[in-house]
């Protein structure tokens, strides 16, 4: 039950300026599937700082997608939390009511299909306009005028007709620009972006990218962006944290992750992609296909069956994140690979 | 392998197809030399699924022809004996890997049908010729037995190429199909339709929007937008040096490192768009 | 009797039994009611104890006594030799049903859905002229045409269900039909009767059994409506449904078992039958994956 000096705590923006807005710490999670208990997140650990973006980044079954539903409370019935996620200095988990909207309030998701995400028979307008009316209590003409507002920074210029509209009358590009005004609308203090281009095309991605990366550094907020492009994340996040079968294996800032990353994983993913500037004889495939958290070889690195770099050491034990040059690093030989991982990767 | 009577293996000219007062494709022409590949590049909109589907056969164009092996197969085939000779000739492999397969039918199956199909062989000489499928698309034999839903989506793909081969079509149209797959399975994939064009000499269409897929597996391209053709040459030309205005669009949002997006409906945007 | 005709999507859900056990046992104790009432309906006439058309109004209404085991019913005939004779109507009337209806039902929806366009505008428009009768109305033209008995419920019966069946399947035959695997088929020369018979329906099979189903249950009590109301199995012949008709006087006067013993057959055979259906739907889903 969420008590006054929580609620105050959430509220007071410039109460913990320098540590961390989001402070994710071993989280785990267990899912049931068909009666069985699976994991799907193990000790993940995750900081995002106030006005600050990072990138979440991953395949399938790597847990970004999971770790994004922990953060905003959306996982499935029957899901075992251990760890902590903070929020502005409290317990997520903890919240209910009256909190928990508050919270919500705080923390925007964006999601990666905007029409499976809105309602096709209300209109725009409504749908806008929403969260302001029923959960801060702001009168209805005055919530239209800020919409509208929002809609012009989007880059959608007839804001008033667009909100008498209805979703199915808009491209994908649009609602998802709509999406994302209808997410800053709230003021939130981070935005959870759920892989929002993936279903774009490729220039109407470029597109939403720029507004949404234009917007969250003028309003300040704080932002984690989960995609499988490692190059997309790098473009708009200060650091970018990758994941694999369920753990974050390496965050870095995002400049140096194709020059200098610290893990073999990130290393190969970025190798793995074709080059738009030549052809290559053959791509440098990784063996094997990614894992989920449940099908990770217990009591060793969940990497080590398809890493070129694998040693005895890495089969002994699941290695623990090592920080490393500002960056941190969950492979048991990081140290001895520094350096050998960059844009031209060998043994 | 098929015969190719012509000097192109696929031909279209002047294609065009309205779907009511919608015109999807709008007067497209190109040709596929024996032993190349051709990428038709584009976005949503912009035609390039409407063609690949009317090379196949699945639409009918209103205008324009389509010849391949030295056929022409604009207007619907008038036989049974007709349709299976075009399906030797061209063969697809769509995008989504997850509703391209019978759920009810194991690789083994599926490859074993289209062989009954298009061979009168008997039961061994299909197994042998199944085995030899499933061995060249990298598959093993618990997961050619397998069904569908026991596959990964880079399995299930692989199982989709080699009910394509089986065929043994001289053209094969992959439309999207690497596109639903993760980085590192979409790699494999590459190499696999790289090894497999090394060893079947067979031509690629390759239906796209990702431009290093493109350039990876194609010798030609050609770009659509909104239903026309704006530009076409070689792959690596057109990709380097891309002369229509929307080209050089579609080039400049492609995410690599060092990019950075910028908005076109504010002024003074454009810093981080320009062609490296 | 029913008014509405049933769709899959009506369908009752046992689930009420949360254990996993419970529901086993139930799967059990349905197929061994299915599996009893069709062994009675094929060897009931051997299996009667007494003849079930002697009629002797001596022994009227008298209840269970001897070798009697449920009495006799308003014409001095042993109830029991009437169920077990009655079985073969019972259960063969809405066999036949389902059979025609859905063998029909099936083709209609596959082709309306495979040839698209003016077929299927054709196909529904009139199967939706046909959707207008109800079946009673059939019934009684059937019985007109054909004279009473059970082919002429049977037919008419059929023809009211075939609507309904074609318009369920009708809309897993176009999802199917649009499906990328029946397109990578068509573009390897597989003619439309092979990828309809090997790919179309056997992937439509959970619907298509769970439909057949609750139909059967449906049938039961529709044919055995008609029936009482005079207009399908005639009596004196032994049919559940005729047995109710027969016995219905009983009911006030006191001597409610024989009507009853009917009902409760039909009740049980339905609720089996309803359960059956719905392990073979999901065992039919999980073989789709």
């Amino acid at each position: 039950m969420s008590d006054p000096a929580t609620i105050a705590a959430l509220e007071s923006p410039g109460a913990a300026a320098s540590a961390p807005l989001l402070e994710i710490s071993g989280l785990s999670v267990m899912l049931e599937v068909n009666g069985t208990k699976r994991p799907v997140l193990r000790d993940v650990s995750l900081t995002v700082r106030p006005g600050e973006a990072v990138g979440l980044v991953g395949e399938s079954g790597s847990g970004k997608t999971m770790t994004a539903r922990a953060i905003d409370r959306l996982l499935p019935r029957g899901a075992e939390v251990q760890g902590s996620i903070r929020f502005g200095g409290s317990e997520v988990g903890a919240l209910s009511g009256a909190g928990l909207r508050q919270y919500r309030n705080q923390v925007a998701m964006i999601f990666q299909d905007p029409r499976a995400h809105t309602n096709p028979v209300r209109r725009i307008g409504d749908f806008m306009t929403e969260a302001l009316r029923t959960n801060l209590a702001v009168p209805a003409a005055e919530a239209r005028r800020r919409a509208v507002d929002m809609l012009t920074q989007v880059g959608i210029d007839d804001g008033e007709r667009r909100l008498r509209q209805y979703p199915h009358q808009m491209s994908g590009g649009m609602l998802q620009r709509i999406m994302i005004a209808a997410a800053l609308l709230t003021k939130p203090r981070l935005l959870l972006a759920d892989e929002p281009t993936t279903a774009l095309d490729v220039t109407t991605q470029a597109e939403v990218m720029a507004i949404l990366d234009d917007l969250r550094r003028g309003f300040g907020l704080a932002m984690l962006f989960i995609t499988h492009d490692l190059e997309l994340a790098a473009a708009i996040c200060d650091r970018t944290a990758v994941m694999y079968a369920g753990q974050v294996v390496e965050v870095r800032t995002s400049a140096l992750l194709h020059s200098d990353p610290l893990h073999p994983y990130t290393a190969a993913l970025a190798a793995a992609r074709p080059d738009i500037t030549q052809t290559a004889h053959r791509l440098r495939a990784i063996p094997g296909r990614p894992l989920s958290a449940f099908e990770a070889p217990p009591g060793e690195c969940a990497f080590a069956p398809r890493c070129p770099h694998a040693k005895d050491v890495c089969r002994t034990a699941v290695p623990g994140l090592v920080n490393l040059d500002g960056g941190m690093s969950r492979c048991a030989r990081a140290h001895e690979l520094r350096s050998h991982l960059g844009d031209a990767p060998h043994d | 392998m098929t015969e190719t009577n012509g000097a192109q293996v696929l031909r279209a000219a002047g294609l065009r197809k309205e779907f009511g007062e919608l015109v999807a494709v709008d007067d497209v022409s190109f040709e596929i030399p024996p032993g190349q590949s051709l990428a038709i590049v584009g976005e949503s909109g912009s035609g390039k699924t409407t063609i690949a589907r009317m090379i196949v056969g699945l639409e009918r164009p209103t205008h324009g022809t389509i010849t391949v092996c030295g056929h022409d197969r604009s207007r619907p085939a008038r036989s049974t004996r007709d349709r299976r000779r075009r399906g030797r000739e061209v063969q697809i492999v769509f995008q989504d890997p997850y509703t391209s397969l019978d759920p009810r039918q194991s690789a083994e199956d599926t490859i074993d049908e289209v062989l009954r199909l298009h061979h009168g062989w008997p039961a061994d000489r299909r197994r042998a010729r199944t085995a030899e499928l499933v061995d060249l698309v990298g598959l093993d034999t618990r997961q050619s037995r397998a069904l569908p839903r026991s596959l990964s989506g880079g399995q299930r793909q692989r199982v989709a190429i080699a009910r394509a081969l089986a065929a043994e079509p001289a053209v094969l149209i992959l439309d999207e199909s690497v596109a639903a797959l993760d980085v590192s399975i979409q790699a494999q994939v590459l190499n696999l339709l790289a090894d497999i064009r090394d060893e079947t000499h067979v031509s690629y269409v390759l239906i796209s929007h990702d431009l290093a897929v493109v350039r990876q597996l194609t010798d030609e391209a050609i770009v659509l937008h909104r239903g026309k053709m704006v530009e076409r040459g070689r792959t690596a030309r057109v990709l380097d040096h891309p002369q229509h205005p929307y080209t050089q669009r579609l080039r400049a949002s492609v995410p690599r490192p060092g990019w950075k997006p910028s908005r076109r409906d504010q002024p003074g945007g454009g810093e981080g768009n320009s062609v490296p | 009797m029913s008014t509405g005709i049933p769709t899959a999507i009506d369908a009752p859900r046992f689930r009420a039994l949360t254990s996993v056990r419970a529901t086993g046992l139930i799967g059990i104790v349905s197929a061994a009611v299915v599996a009893a009432a069709t062994f009675v309906a094929v060897f009931g006439p051997l299996l009667a104890p007494y003849d079930p058309n002697l009629p002797n109004l001596s022994l009227a209404w008298i209840g269970p006594t001897g070798g009697h085991l449920l009495g006799f019913d308003v014409q001095g005939r042993d109830v029991l030799s009437r169920l077990l004779v009655g079985a073969q109507t019972s259960m063969l009337g809405p066999l036949v049903v389902v059979l025609v209806s859905m063998i029909s039902g099936v083709l209609f929806a596959v082709v309306a859905a495979w040839r698209r366009g003016t077929a299927d505008a054709v196909i529904s428009s009139g199967l939706d002229i046909l959707f207008a009768f109800p079946g009673i109305l059939l019934a009684v033209l059937a019985t007109a045409v054909f004279g009473a008995g059970l082919l002429a419920a049977a037919i008419a019966l059929s023809l009211a269900y075939m609507p309904y069946v074609a318009r369920v399947l009708r809309g897993a035959a176009f999802r199917e039909r649009s499906q990328p695997y029946v397109a990578a088929l068509e573009v390897q020369g597989a003619s439309a009767t092979s990828i309809c018979l090997r790919h179309l329906i056997p992937n439509m099979l959970p619907l298509i059994v769970a439909q057949a189903t609750i139909l059967f249950g449906y049938a039961m009590v529709d044919l055995a409506a008609i029936s009482f109301l005079g207009l399908g199995v005639q009596p004196p012949r032994a049919d559940w449904g005729v047995m109710i008709s027969e016995n219905q006087t009983g009911i006030v006067q006191g001597y409610p078992l024989p009507a009853l013993a009917a009902g409760v057959c039909i009740v049980a055979v339905v609720i089996a039958v309803n359960v059956l259906g719905e392990r073979l739907f999901e065992r039919a889903q999980a073989a789709r994956g």
